[in-house]
């Protein structure tokens, strides 16, 4: 009887969270909310209970909060096992088991993993162990860097421009330090919003005294022979000297320990259903393992079913409360992820908010305020219907723009707003880097000769 | 309906208790009669409209020609104030609203409204220990007018010995809020506009004042990034220069017609917040015994009260800059909207259980405080107000009960409350 199997799950089942940061925290949380009321284990790398790690690029950084003071709040008690400091470090899904780092096995009924992504570490890893050298992920990366900007630099060398990039940037040029920024794209933000956007943000930058160098890529980091870091080689034949180098190239996902387990995971993530349930490399749902947060791929209803992967804070949440919801549901019972994306980043004063899918778009329009001013709102369209939307210090508007993009209003928008410029009567280029670019990511590939014995066969990427 | 619904709603007979009507008004969601104006009163709705910039603030872009009338003079030299943000759209809104908040809200002035608690229990203390007969209480005369009208004149900087004469005036730029249908809409203008001139004319004087002597007030820090002395400078302790040095200053007659809306606007509403929740207390004697028992509980029974009798029912002035489709019904451009809050705070769409009063609902994003760019400007300081009045005047009143329920209402159907809150108790605790 299903209705006893899933009855007995709540009352005495076992269930393991692989993750114990924002999305698996959400996701226990929710599990007891919902009545779980057997084993519940936490295993999490960290040595830490969960914590926020938006605040790490901010208010840590200027030394507002410190980076040990980041808890998140709890929204009940979850009565858990908690496994800290170990990772997973394998997965048996024939024997329902995850074995840790240090040899223990932990079974389950149901696993949810939420393990997340990690900063995508200097590929050279003797410049990487330079004394300077940081990436910023982490508590104890921010605790860091926090404490190598307060000791004052002379300079400080912030490698890619993405969103996290762009706030240690910031955060330096906040403290009054000298900050050069080196992006291999034209412009900072290029690849969240597109070049028009990514020139206000160059603007922005330049503005407020960053040394921004776009089109260059950095060759290589140099230490002195104490091993600290002093100087960085770029590709325009520059040479950066600096006191500190922060590593923001972008994230991994964290799913190397699943390698080999038959799950479909690989360096884009754990593909899951629109139910956040886990496939298997075959392409087959998996009926116990669940998936939520940044390491997940889930397809999207309202952007073709495309599976998209998405580092938002509340994505996390969203994704969480819908996966530990349906671990403890009947299949009829359970939900779909529908979470319109969106995220927000506060950098030189400005708050960036975006919802939607940006980079999905291929002309833009500002539809509200002016670039110049820096302040506005402006829709992505594509293929005739509004994708995104991005405002800079003009966030109260969001949620209109939000539901357009659940409605797949027709962009450009055909209605009249309020403060409509000029530059708002016609749409132009959303200007994205050439996504043909080619990239290393996995393949699949089949094999055998008949269909009996067909095989699908995982490739990971090559470094 | 064999009555126009919006004309029962403005009916004074009704006031007392619109929640019926707004009950009946919801079964046709998007509300439309003869040349009347298009009511919305459900909560989704509402709040979608709040956040969508297709909607305009400014009666210039209304099409029927009560916009002019409302819109105030903008010419120059016509003898009259501009209009204040309260009546504008962005860009004006948005830098006349950000410059106005840098000696009030973060992140200029992040603890001003905190910092004003000590304050405010004194004056709340100072009022309870006035009350003379415990058996005949006015609580409308003895604490909810004078509390916020203190409290606003201290925060400008308004000598409250003044209070006779702009008490009027507030009263007559309220009522104008109230789309009365019985009177004539030009006679009201009129009268607005040269109530707002005489309120301006007097706020000249203490700007001009308050320029030569600068005090601890909101007229002294307007006035210094206004007019012709220097810009705004630069805030301290704030690492970028945003939001500040591009909006330059205010210009004088800009000042002036904020300063006459944060006077009228913190006139005319927390007095109706305080008596409604002194009102609903009165009537729910078991979340007053408990309010008693814990201080705390201010907190979320505020917002409950936000949401239960917001203290302005209705947003009479939005217009829409497009054609709009709510609810299947399309909204022709230029169209005046009814946003009915109060109603949309009821909507059983959006709360459960919505005619129950109940402080510990977990749930009550309320739009007693409006949503979007516009809402309510003096938010923080209007809970704070409520919140002390309430915890103190529950701690204080022994066994109060109520002498008239209902109570007598004021006209004004878009600022809604008692006129007089009669109560009777044992005694006043120290």
């Amino acid at each position: 009887m299903a209705d006893s199997a899933l009855e007995q799950l709540k009352r005495d089942g076992r269930i393991v969270v692989v993750g114990a940061s924002l999305a698996g925290l959400r996701a226990a949380e929710t599990l007891r909310e919902k009545g779980f009321a057997g084993r519940l284990t936490m295993i999490g790398d960290e040595p830490y209970e969960p914590y926020d790690r938006p605040p790490l690029s901010k208010q840590v950084l200027l030394g507002h909060a410190d980076a040990a003071h980041t808890v998140l709040p709890r929204r009940r008690d979850i009565g858990a096992e908690w496994k800290l400091g170990v990772a997973a470090a394998g997965l048996d899904m024939a024997g329902r088991r995850v074995r840790l780092a240090d040899g223990e096995e932990v079974p389950y009924d149901r696993l949810l993993i939420a393990t997340g992504v990690r900063a995508r570490p200097w590929p050279n890893q003797a410049e990487a162990e330079l004394d300077g050298v940081f990436v910023l992920r982490t508590r104890d990366d921010g605790a860091g860097l926090a404490r190598r900007l307060a000791a004052g630099p002379r300079r400080v060398l912030v490698i890619g421009a993405g969103f996290t990039g762009s706030e240690i940037a910031s955060a330096c040029r906040e403290r009054g330090l000298d900050v050069t920024v080196a992006e291999r794209g034209d412009a900072p933000l290029v690849g969240a919003l597109g070049g028009v956007i990514g020139r206000v943000a160059a603007d922005l930058q330049r503005e407020n005294g960053v040394d921004l160098r776009t089109g260059v890529m950095v060759t290589g980091l140099e230490g002195d022979s104490a091993g600290r870091f002093r100087a960085a080689h770029l590709s325009d034949g520059s040479t950066v000297e600096a006191d500190v180098a922060v590593v923001s190239l972008g994230a991994v996902r964290n799913t190397d320990w699943l390698a080999g387990s038959g799950l479909g995971a690989g360096p884009r993530g754990i593909a899951c259903d629109a139910g956040c349930r886990a496939f298997d490399i075959r392409g087959i749902v998996t009926d116990d393992i669940f998936v939520a947060g940044d390491v997940a791929r889930s397809p999207h209803p309202l952007f073709g079913y495309q599976f998209l992967s998405l580092e938002h804070w509340g994505n996390a949440v969203s994704q969480a409360e819908t996966a530990a919801h349906n671990m403890v549901s009947e299949s009829t019972d359970r939900r779909p992820h529908m979470w319109v994306p969106a995220f927000w980043s506060t950098q030189f004063g400005i708050n960036v908010k975006s919802v939607g899918v940006p980079s999905l778009g291929t002309e833009i329009l500002v539809t509200q305020g002016s670039l110049a001013e820096r302040r506005f709102a402006a829709v992505y369209g594509y293929q005739g219907r509004v994708i995104g939307a991005v405002t800079f210090d003009n966030a109260r508007w969001l949620e209109f723009y939000e539901r357009q993009i659940e409605i797949t209003a027709p962009f450009p928008p055909p209605y009249d707003t309020v403060d409509r410029r000029p530059e708002g009567r016609h749409p132009v280029p959303a200007d994205f880097p050439d996504p043909s670019v080619p990239t290393h990511g996995p393949t699949i590939t089949l094999s055998g000769y008949s269909p009996a014995d067909r095989r699908m066969e995982f490739t990971p990427a090559g470094h | 309906m064999t009555e126009d619904i919006l004309r029962r709603i403005l009916d004074p007979a009704g006031r007392a208790n619109p929640y019926p009507l707004y009950e009946e008004l919801r079964r046709t969601p998007v509300y439309h009669a003869g040349e009347g104006p298009y009511a919305i009163s459900r909560y989704h709705d509402i709040r979608a409209l709040l956040h969508d910039p297709r909607i305009s603030s400014d009666p210039r872009n209304r099409t029927d020609s009560v916009g002019d009338l409302l819109a105030g003079g903008e010419e120059e030299g016509s003898g009259t104030l501009p209009p204040a943000f309260l009546r504008l759209d962005p860009p004006e809104h948005d830098r006349l609203r950000r410059m106005t908040n840098r000696p009030f809200g973060p992140p200029h002035a992040p603890r001003r409204v905190d910092s004003m608690r000590p304050e405010l229990d004194a004056i709340v203390k100072e009022l309870i220990d006035g009350i003379g007969d415990p058996g005949s209480i006015d609580l409308v005369e003895q604490v909810s007018y004078p509390f916020p009208v203190t409290v606003i004149c201290r925060l400008l900087g308004v000598p409250q010995e003044d209070e006779s004469r702009f008490h009027v005036w507030a009263e007559t730029l309220a009522a104008n809020l109230d789309p009365d249908p019985d009177s004539d809409p030009v006679e009201r203008a009129e009268r607005a506009q040269s109530t707002r001139m005489e309120l301006g004319m007097y706020l000249a004087g203490l700007i001009e004042e308050r320029r030569k002597h600068p005090q601890d007030d909101m007229l002294s820090q307007l006035a210094a990034g206004s007019g012709s002395g220097s810009g705004p400078g630069a805030g301290s302790g704030f690492g970028f220069g945003s939001g500040s040095g591009e909006d330059g200053s205010l210009s004088t007659m800009e000042l002036l017609s904020t300063a006459a809306l944060l006077l009228i606007a913190g006139h005319e509403t927390t007095v109706n917040l305080i008596t409604n929740g002194m009102l609903t207390l009165l009537r729910h004697p078991d979340v007053l015994a408990d309010l008693r028992a814990d201080p705390g509980l201010a907190v979320p029974l505020v917002e409950e009260l936000l949401r239960y009798e917001p203290p302005v029912q209705l947003l009479p002035g939005r217009t829409t800059l497009a054609d709009i489709e709510v609810r299947g019904v399309t909204i022709p451009k230029g169209a005046n909207l009814w946003l009915v809050l109060a109603s949309g705070n009821r909507d059983p769409e959006r709360f459960a259980d919505p005619d129950r009063f109940d402080p510990y609902r977990k749930d009550v994003q309320h739009l007693g405080l409006g949503s979007g760019i516009h809402s309510c400007f003096g938010a923080p300081l209007a809970r704070l107000e409520a919140q002390t009045a309430l915890a103190e005047l529950a701690r204080r009143l022994e066994n109060p009960q109520l002498v008239d329920d209902p109570p007598p209402y004021r006209q004004n159907a878009v600022l809604r409350g008692p006129r007089h809150l009669r109560i009777r108790c044992d005694g006043v605790r120290k």
